[in-house]
């Protein structure tokens, strides 16, 4: 196989056609280039579909009161719809043996202060199931717990951010702040991975709120969880006799769309996945067409280089090459060429790839741009195997034709 | 050392046919210097292609050295020609990329000969065509009397059985013209059997034999007094 001889051939050939070397090269190298890119980036909007759902509960079903647009039931029309908690005692008892935890919420807006200063944050009133269900993070202290529910107790876990911004370093825990009129004792300091929102939030006892509301029973969004293995069907199939459940209860029309709203985590993962797949596939047939017109590339390369050197090639056969050295002369000339410009490719894709502003990436919705070095080292042979093939069909026409015919060409 | 008997050669073109050589019976001893003459069309080169092994006939026999020239795969026609067969063309056919030195050794290589050794002896028929100084220059860089020394040195350099060259001088002007032949006259002195195909008669007289070529048949064969070419 290794031939010093034939190898030095090559080199003086390569050496001496630079253009034909460049040209030939570069087609290799682009396409490999480009493939490599093209799929970095498209691993990348995957990534960010999938760290968008990891960071959730995604088996959580919400549910949202409105106002009717059906009258029914001796009802009119526009009606506001309101959950008490003698509705979520109803629910828990009804779906016992199907969920798992429910949390119901209440919308706050109250001025937000500690000592002199006032602050803008959001503030939740929830249960403690919030924590599971947002997938809060524990820093310090403890989350709101079952007895500050039963109890009513003024305490507040703060976001990271929360933390920051209000005790810019001092230990918030045990501290005082006031949201409202009312004054309220941090327990606790939560993360959240899934970005900065959750992070400005405070978390109150949803039963705390109802107090200060004048003792309401009133509750807003219900977050309801179920076990985590079940499928997206049945998640819907949970989510459809929720809701028929409370619009039964609450004299709704079964085919009002509003009234009672349920948005479907489970559902919607089962949603985004599938377009996350057919992104996927997507990439797929990208990469691929890129590495066709690559491989085409190389083909309509190969034929003009041995087309350029038929005179070439007829006149060291009539010197005495045989078939067999003229295709291993070319072939081992395309092989060499593509081998190196296929890696070289490969090399400045990924570096490319790598450098990219990642922040600014993540404004077109690609997390960590990248591509697994085995796709990237396949699809470098790949293109290096179907050079040699490339190279083969117009190398053993040309071994083939009489040396006469070749000497004859201009 | 050629031995030609009945030969016949035809073009197909789409539905007609061109019939070449029409029989043709010719034979060269060894050492001789034969001149191939006649009309343009007559077949002067179609023959000279035959005898190279760079076409095939379409009946007759063909015996080279002894050997029966017939039906050869193109690997053996390969080996053959690189071994007897030494050509020179009107048009030089040099490698552009490869300068003098490599040119001449390029039928060195296809005999397996190592590097080291194609250039000692590529360089020492480069100097028996008098360009030892021009080794390392490119085609491109050589007047065309130049180029077809090198390309005779090429020829030569496999130490072929026979030269055959098809209007060596057709590209040249009258005194490059003569320093080419009066190369192919040594050669030819050191014992190389040379067949020189030619449309110039004074070109004709500088060999041993002229053979004149009409219609695809021998018409003419004839021993001439050889005009030996001095100081050029
Ligand atoms: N490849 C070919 N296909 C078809 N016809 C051809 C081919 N080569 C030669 N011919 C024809 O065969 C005839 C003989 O050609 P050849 O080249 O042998 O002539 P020649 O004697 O060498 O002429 P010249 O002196 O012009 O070189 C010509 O009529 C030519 O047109
Ligand atoms: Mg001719």
């Amino acid at each position: 196989m290794f031939n010093i001889e034939r190898w030095t051939e090559i080199f003086q050939s390569i050496q001496k056609n630079k253009l034909r070397t460049a040209l030939s090269g570069m087609t290799v190298s682009l396409g490999i280039l480009i493939f490599i890119i093209l799929f970095g980036l498209g691993e990348g909007l995957k990534n960010s579909y999938s760290d968008l759902f990891l960071n959730n509960a995604n088996n959580v079903i919400y549910i949202y009161p409105g106002k009717t647009t059906k009258p029914y039931g001796g009802f009119k029309t526009n009606r506001r719809i309101e959950l008490k908690n003698a509705d979520i005692d109803a629910l828990k008892q009804e779906f016992s043996s199907s969920i798992e935890y429910v949390n119901p919420s209440l919308f706050v807006s109250e001025p937000i202060s500690y000592g002199l200063e006032s602050f803008t944050f959001e503030i939740s009133a929830v249960s403690p199931s919030n924590q599971l269900i947002e997938k809060h993070v524990l820093m310090k202290g403890r989350y709101i717990n079952e007895k500050d529910i039963k109890e009513k107790n003024k305490v507040v876990t703060i976001g990271r951010l929360v933390a920051r911004d209000i005790f810019k370093g001092d230990d918030p825990i045990g501290k005082f702040i006031n949201l409202g009129s009312r004054s309220f004792k941090i327990v606790g300091v939560f993360q959240d991975t899934s970005g900065d929102t959750e992070e400005n939030k405070l978390i109150i006892p949803y039963t705390t709120r109802q107090q200060i509301l004048k003792g309401t029973d009133v509750v807003g969004t219900v977050g309801i969880t179920f076990d985590q293995s079940w499928s997206g069907s049945q998640a819907v199939k949970l989510s459809d006799n929720i809701k028929s459940f409370l619009k039964k209860r609450k004299s709704v029309d079964p085919t009002d769309p509003s009234g009672i709203r349920i948005r479907n985590v489970a559902d919607e993962i089962d949603r985004s996945l599938q377009f996350a797949n057919a992104l996927q596939i997507i990439v797929t047939f990208v990469g691929i067409g890129t590495l066709i017109a690559g491989i085409i590339g190389i083909s309509n390369i190969m034929v003009f280089i041995v087309k350029e050197r038929t005179k070439e090639l007829g006149i060291r056969k009539a010197l005495g090459a045989e078939p067999n050295e003229i295709i291993k002369m070319i072939l081992t000339e395309s092989i060499f060429i593509t081998a190196i410009s296929g890696f070289l490719g490969m090399v400045i894709g990924i570096i490319i790839l790598n450098s990219l502003d990642s922040s600014a990436l993540q404004e077109y919705f690609i997390t960590r741009a990248g591509v697994d070095l085995n796709i990237a080292f396949s699809a470098t042979i790949i293109l290096i195997i179907f050079g040699v093939i490339a190279g083969y069909i117009p190398a053993k026409r040309a071994a083939q034709i009489k040396p006469i015919v070749a000497l004859r060409d201009e | 050392m050629i031995e030609i008997k009945n030969l016949h050669k035809s073009y197909e073109m789409g539905s007609s046919s061109l019939h070449v050589l029409k029989g043709i019976d010719f034979s060269v001893a060894d050492g001789e210097l034969v001149a191939i003459m006649g009309s343009s069309g007559s077949g002067k080169s179609t023959l000279l292609n035959i005898l190279g092994m760079l076409d095939n006939s379409d009946q007759g026999t063909y015996d080279l050295d002894k050997i029966r020239i017939a039906n050869m795969d193109e690997k053996k026609a390969a080996n053959y020609r690189n071994k007897f067969l030494g050509f020179v063309f009107q048009s030089f056919n040099l490698i552009n990329y490869k300068n003098a030195l490599e040119n001449v050794a390029l039928p060195l290589y296809y005999q397996g000969i190592s590097r080291k050794e194609r250039q000692v002896i590529a360089l020492n028929y480069l100097g028996k065509v008098g360009l030892k100084d021009w080794s390392s220059h490119l085609p491109s860089e050589l007047s065309g009397g130049q180029k077809q020394r090198v390309a005779i040195a090429r020829a030569l350099a496999s130490n072929p059985k026979v030269l055959l060259a098809d209007e060596p001088t057709g590209a040249l002007d009258s005194k490059t013209s003569m320093e080419v032949m009066a190369l192919i006259q040594k050669i030819n002195n050191e014992g190389k059997t040379i067949l020189v195909v030619t449309h110039e008669q004074d070109i004709a007289e500088m060999c041993k034999r002229i053979v004149l070529l009409k219609d695809g048949v021998i018409v003419e064969d004839k021993k001439v007094k050889q005009n030996i070419i001095k100081n050029v």
